[in-house]
């Protein structure tokens, strides 16, 4: 009992420490490289974690979630250009906005993909991810198709550029852990994990399976989405292939697995790990895509190695200790 | 032991129904073309454990699917406390209280044994309810309290079979319908499970069992079943049926 509430007390001084640390990350190393890195890094943070709520704890694999990115990046660029709304704080008012358009778009494609089980889902979302990269490309009037869609040129200058997505970012990846923390522990979050498990056990309990699946789909697009519509100003001109990006569906994917898929902290890890050595490779290597090779090497390594992520495998290599270290001593006794 | 007052071919009459949670009358049902269950009659008391046993293909756990409404009956009624159950989904069929816990296992294997028994109650709206219940299933069965945080898949057959009972206690059912609780089990461990099935029974809750291990079953049963081919052969008290020179020539293999 005691050791639980240490065990309570080291998490909160952690959690407060990590979260204190991040906050003022900005004042210790101003200048734009490490906080580009940094808002990147956050980005993924968020993403990877709205992924595992419907990849990891439901057990439904999207590899269509740089949809919802995309569509949410030109939610909010559609809405800055058709309201004029200037460079400057006001367009992160509408970020809400734009995940709220993801989460109705997602409800009615989820609504058709959530009949499908397993590996169809997977290929319905890729074909889901695909189709919507080809509606972008193609209604020129509303998207400006392949020629792109300009934000509004956020005003800051300099070092200062970055600071204000670097907070955006990181409230939006702290929600993402709030929303996925609160599942976790709540009934909803337990149904969740009955229908990873085995959904027909599910029903058979009375977990209302087609709309629990359906919600934690919707909350995970709109996290996605919102993220998107940031990552959108961040960069102020987006066109279909660099937002619609199978690349960045990929990577919350790869991060998940990496960290430890239905986990909390699981997709921070990974994230944290990845996105930083990809980046390093871009600058160093340029823009090649070299950090593909890594990437799949990556992949190969977690499935053959520790296919349930590092934290699970971590946390099993722990226990395995406490239990062998008691019997160590009993043998050792005379 | 002679037995004149257990029928062969039985049509048991009932008197009025004091007593008797569950009725079957002349229930005929199967799958697809042929019908499995010829005419079943059976009643099942309050607070009884009553344990069908028979040999393969008898038509025993067809008759627990008709009860929980995973199968519909052809012909013939099903009444729980006086109502007419056959027509309604299994869901309806769970409100109500009677919970089956199935022959195969039912556990969700990645979660831990403690998420497993909350899911029992998760129709079950109100909190406190659901963790009083909690506690008790915990005083109950230790296995629940002793191994909660370890993932139902990491445990032996016979402790999932007893967390599938605590999970089942979770709805506090007014009947519990095992399906051959003993199978691919030890023989230690069956009499584990066949303790803990005494033990609910004894706290009151009515038990109507399918065992092929006809002694096990019959042992604590306090009203016995024999069936065969899809009708009941012999009815009586558990070890009146067990103690039948008929049952032991056709089911038990002795000489």
């Amino acid at each position: 009992m005691n050791r639980l509430r240490d065990k309570r007390v080291l998490m909160a001084v952690g959690l407060v420490a990590v979260l204190t640390l991040t906050l003022v990350l900005p004042a210790i190393s101003p200048e734009s490289a490490t906080t580009n890195m940094a808002v990147f890094t956050l980005m993924y943070v968020g993403l990877a974690t709205a992924w595992n709520i419907m990849g990891g704890y439901t057990g439904y694999i999207s590899l269509g979630h740089a949809g919802f990115f995309g569509f949410g990046a030109y939610a909010l660029g559609l809405l800055l250009a058709r309201l004029s709304i200037a460079g400057g704080y006001a367009p992160f008012l509408f970020v809400p906005v734009a995940g709220l358009l993801t989460g109705l778009m997602a409800a009615g494609v989820g609504w058709f993909a959530l009949r499908t089980r397993a590996a169809t889902f997977v290929i319905v979302t890729i074909a889901f991810m695909f189709m919507l990269q080809l509606l972008a490309e193609n209604l020129t009037s509303l998207t400006g198709g392949g020629a792109g869609l300009g934000f509004p040129n956020p005003p800051w200058r300099g070092d200062f550029f970055n600071i204000p997505f670097y907070y955006a970012m990181l409230a939006l990846a702290v929600l993402g852990l709030a929303v996925s923390w609160s599942i976790r522990r709540s009934k909803f979050g337990l149904g969740l994990l009955a229908i990873r498990d085995d959904e027909d056990k599910a029903l058979a309990v009375g977990v209302p399976a087609r709309a629990f699946k359906l919600t934690a789909f919707v909350i995970s697009a709109t996290l996605v989405g919102m993220i998107g519509s940031v990552y959108g100003y961040y960069v102020t001109f987006i066109y279909p292939q660099f937002v619609v990006d199978p690349l960045i569906g990929i990577s919350m994917v790869l991060m998940v697995f990496l960290g430890g898929l239905g986990t909390l902290w699981g997709p921070v890890l990974g994230a944290v790990i990845l996105e930083p050595a990809q980046l390093w490779l871009a600058y160093n290597y340029g823009a090649s895509r070299l950090y593909l090779v890594l990437y799949s090497a990556v992949f190969l390594l977690v499935i053959l190695l520790m296919p349930r992520g590092i934290i699970p495998s971590v946390r099993d290599l722990i226990a395995e200790r406490r239990a062998s270290a008691p019997a160590a001593r009993a043998g050792a006794a005379p | 032991m002679p037995c004149a007052a257990i029928p062969l071919f039985s049509m048991p009459t009932w008197g009025p129904d004091v007593g008797v949670l569950l009725e079957l009358k002349g229930l005929v049902a199967g799958y697809g073309a042929g019908d499995i269950l010829l005419g079943i009659d059976l009643a099942v008391d309050e607070e009884s454990l009553t344990c069908i046993v028979g040999p393969n293909g008898a038509g025993k756990s067809t008759v627990l699917r008709v009860i929980s409404g995973l199968l519909r009956p052809t012909r013939g009624s099903v009444r729980f406390r006086g109502e007419s159950i056959a027509a309604l989904s299994p869901r309806s069929i769970l409100n109500r209280g009677i919970v089956h816990v199935p022959q195969e296992r039912s556990l969700f294997p990645t979660m831990t044994v403690w998420e497993n028994v909350r899911l029992g109650a998760y129709t079950v709206r109100d909190r406190g309810l659901v963790e009083r219940r909690l506690a008790a299933v915990a005083e109950t069965f230790p296995v629940v309290k002793e191994r909660r945080h370890e993932l139902a898949a990491s445990l032996s057959g016979g402790q999932q079979k007893i967390v599938e009972f605590a999970r089942a206690m979770m709805l506090d059912p007014l009947l519990l319908i095992l399906d051959e609780p003993s199978m691919g089990l030890d023989p230690k461990t069956r009499t584990t499970v066949f303790n803990t099935i005494r033990t609910m029974n004894d706290a009151g809750h009515t038990v109507l069992l399918v065992e092929q291990n006809a002694r096990s079953g019959l042992g604590i049963a306090s009203h016995g079943v024999v069936m065969e081919s899809g009708r009941i052969r012999l009815e009586g008290t558990g070890p009146d049926v067990l103690g039948n020179p008929e049952i032991g020539r056709l089911y038990l293999g002795a000489a």
